[in-house]
């Protein structure tokens, strides 16, 4: 085809301010990195990392004890994941497996008006009745607890597991159901000893990424789980209440002095909750790599 | 692919000739009966001051068309932040400004100018079925301390407490931890007990009390619905057990009380002057009908716990 010359230019331009558009996403994140490290390092400095992984957080006390914290967030995230992992593994199982298509095309786009609902009502809706439900049920002193912060964040996290995990099952070749039924498997068997472990990558990657959900969700928790700073350790940790690190910067970072050693702390939990968050994603980002390279199979 | 940009390009050169038609079509009031506002006033801070606030700002507004008051919530600590940086004109707060954000303001090129403007009592609230009727100022602080956990410890069932609290950005906090958990002490280094819920709201808070019996909390009066158990408190064990009311306040005898403030920075304009000048007099009037104690007959003693 023949172009004219200025056509040519046109089309030069149109494909690099593509490319800049495309790279200034990666250029972002390291920018945002950045700017954690800048306002959050100088935490580091200015008090003894022995305060700042303590026991205590009193922010406005000078006690910057950033564990409970820590683990008040791991505490719901791993709790939510336990909840959310067999319900959306099973439903991804349903969804692709046995539901008939009038089904399927029902359920999808239901899974996807849940991944629609804004936190704050998921807040809401867990503040004014699953927290007397699980007081009630638990013999809890509260129903602000860490328990119904997890039933929470699992209801938040299902969608992507469970759009993720069928996904994975959707991966696996029609021939390997085919032979498993064909060996006189029932189709339970087939599905829970031939298409299920052939899928198993993608269904730890869909683990990983509503893990990677739950972690840095905030709204929701803050209004559900109590924000006690308290250490979650002992038997009743889950039916205490705990505070994560994303409800503690939402909550102290709008009256925080901009430059004081809190404002350095807060950014400082940004910057932990960046790298937890970052590891799982590359944990989800290698094992989908694995799988494709291996075909879907292991 | 040039018939596709000429057509992109008259896209864009329509839409902007009709924004272009509906900006200087749209507003020309021609000397209408309200001018359009001419002064806006913006005020931030303390979600404990926001409801008088407003009504002050609703109060005025229409006494004076000409000025457009705005009121926003967030916290004292917010309201002050943002008065240092100079993105508002008055901020609301229910504490007074803690020195180091006078510094803050001075380093600004701001000196900061404080109104008492009200009084607040502070309620302390249970479940309606709790059969407590009233606390001592030290039975209060041994239950945000943690030394009293159950009940049964102060006359009531057999049930653990749960203590709730507003977050640490709240005037109410900071008031609450000095005047009664530290009994008012300077030299007290009591805290918060770590099982303390920390609620970013006063409706979190009367969300939980309203459905839980184990539940007690504490908030400005203005913000205490009827579904609430208002307890009496006294000073002491011999002392008598007041509720808190307009009156009571006013008297001296209801323990938790504080003043609320307005601050400004530097010299204010004719404009927030007039309007201070306004709430401090004839808006007085409005004060009682939130929940508030008017300044005319504040209680000369102070508000501290004894």
């Amino acid at each position: 085809m023949k172009q004219k010359p200025h056509l040519r230019w046109v089309e030069f331009a149109i494909e690099s301010l593509i490319r800049v558009i495309g790279f200034s996403t990666v250029g972002f994140v390291i920018l945002i990195f950045l700017f954690l490290l800048r306002e959050g390092l100088p935490a580091f400095a200015q008090i003894d990392l022995g305060n700042l992984f303590g026991t205590r957080w009193y922010p406005t006390f000078g006690l910057f004890g950033t564990l409970p914290l820590i683990l008040g967030s791991v505490l719901i995230t791993i709790s939510a994941i336990v909840i959310a992992l067999p319900l959306g593994v099973a439903t991804a199982m349903f969804i692709r497996e046995v539901a008939p298509n009038w089904a399927r095309e029902i359920l999808k786009p239901m899974i996807e008006v849940l991944a629609g609902i804004p936190s704050v009502v998921l807040g809401f809706f867990g503040m004014t009745l699953v927290a007397p439900i699980v007081r009630e049920t638990f013999g809890a002193p509260t129903g602000l607890v860490a328990f119904t912060g997890a039933l929470i964040l699992a209801y938040m996290s299902l969608p992507t597991i469970i759009s993720v995990a069928e996904d994975a099952l959707d991966a696996v070749p029609k021939m390997y159901r085919d032979a498993g039924l064909a060996m006189g498997a029932t189709q339970w068997q087939t599905i829970w000893r031939v298409v299920v472990p052939a899928a198993r990558s993608g269904i730890v990657t869909a683990v990983m990424l509503g893990m990677g959900r739950a972690i840095g969700e905030t709204m929701a928790v803050m209004m559900v789980t109590g924000n006690a700073a308290r250490m979650p350790l002992g038997l009743d940790a889950l039916f205490r209440p705990v505070r994560t690190m994303t409800a503690t910067v939402a909550a102290e970072m709008g009256e925080v002095a901009h430059g004081s050693v809190h404002y350095h702390v807060l950014f400082a939990i940004g910057i932990i909750l960046f790298v937890i968050t970052f590891f799982i994603n590359l944990a989800a980002a290698s094992t989908m790599f694995r799988k494709r390279r291996r075909g879907g199979l292991r | 692919m040039a018939r596709m940009l000429r057509i992109v390009a008259a896209i864009g050169l329509g839409a902007w000739v009709a924004l272009a038609l509906a900006r200087c079509g749209a507003p020309q009031p021609v000397g209408g009966t309200e001018p359009p506002p001419a002064v806006s006033i913006q005020q931030k801070g303390s979600d404990t001051v926001v409801n008088l606030a407003l009504a002050w700002a609703e109060e005025y507004m229409r006494l004076h068309p000409e000025v457009r008051i705005s009121v926003t919530g967030g916290g004292s600590g917010t309201g002050i932040a943002a008065l240092i940086n100079g993105t508002v004109d008055i901020a609301n707060a229910s504490r007074e400004m803690k020195p180091e954000e006078i510094a803050e303001a001075q380093k600004n090129g701001y000196t900061p100018h404080e109104h008492i403007v009200a009084w607040d009592a502070i309620a302390v609230v249970v479940h309606p079925s709790n059969p407590v009727d009233g606390l001592t100022l030290q039975q209060v602080s041994d239950i945000y301390t943690g030394k009293i956990t159950n009940w049964r410890q102060v006359g009531g069932e057999d049930r653990p407490i749960v203590l709730l609290s507003r977050e640490s950005n709240s005037g109410t906090y900071v008031y609450f931890l000095e005047h009664v958990v530290r009994l008012g002490d300077p030299k007290s280094d009591a805290l918060f007990s770590p099982d303390t819920l920390l609620m970013p709201s006063s409706e979190g808070i009367s969300a939980e009390v309203r459905q839980n019996p184990n539940a007690i909390g504490y908030d400005g009066l203005g913000y205490v619905t009827p579904d609430q158990k208002t307890l009496a408190i006294a000073r002491d064990a011999n002392g008598p057990f007041v509720l808190p009311s307009a009156e009571t306040v006013n008297n001296g005898t209801y323990p938790i009380a504080r003043p609320l403030y307005m601050y400004t920075v530097g010299e204010p304009s004719p404009h927030v002057r007039a309007y201070l000048d306004w709430v401090l007099g004839d808006g007085q009037r409005l004060v009682a009908g939130v929940g508030f104690v008017p300044l005319k007959q504040s209680p000369t003693g102070g508000s501290a716990a004894p």
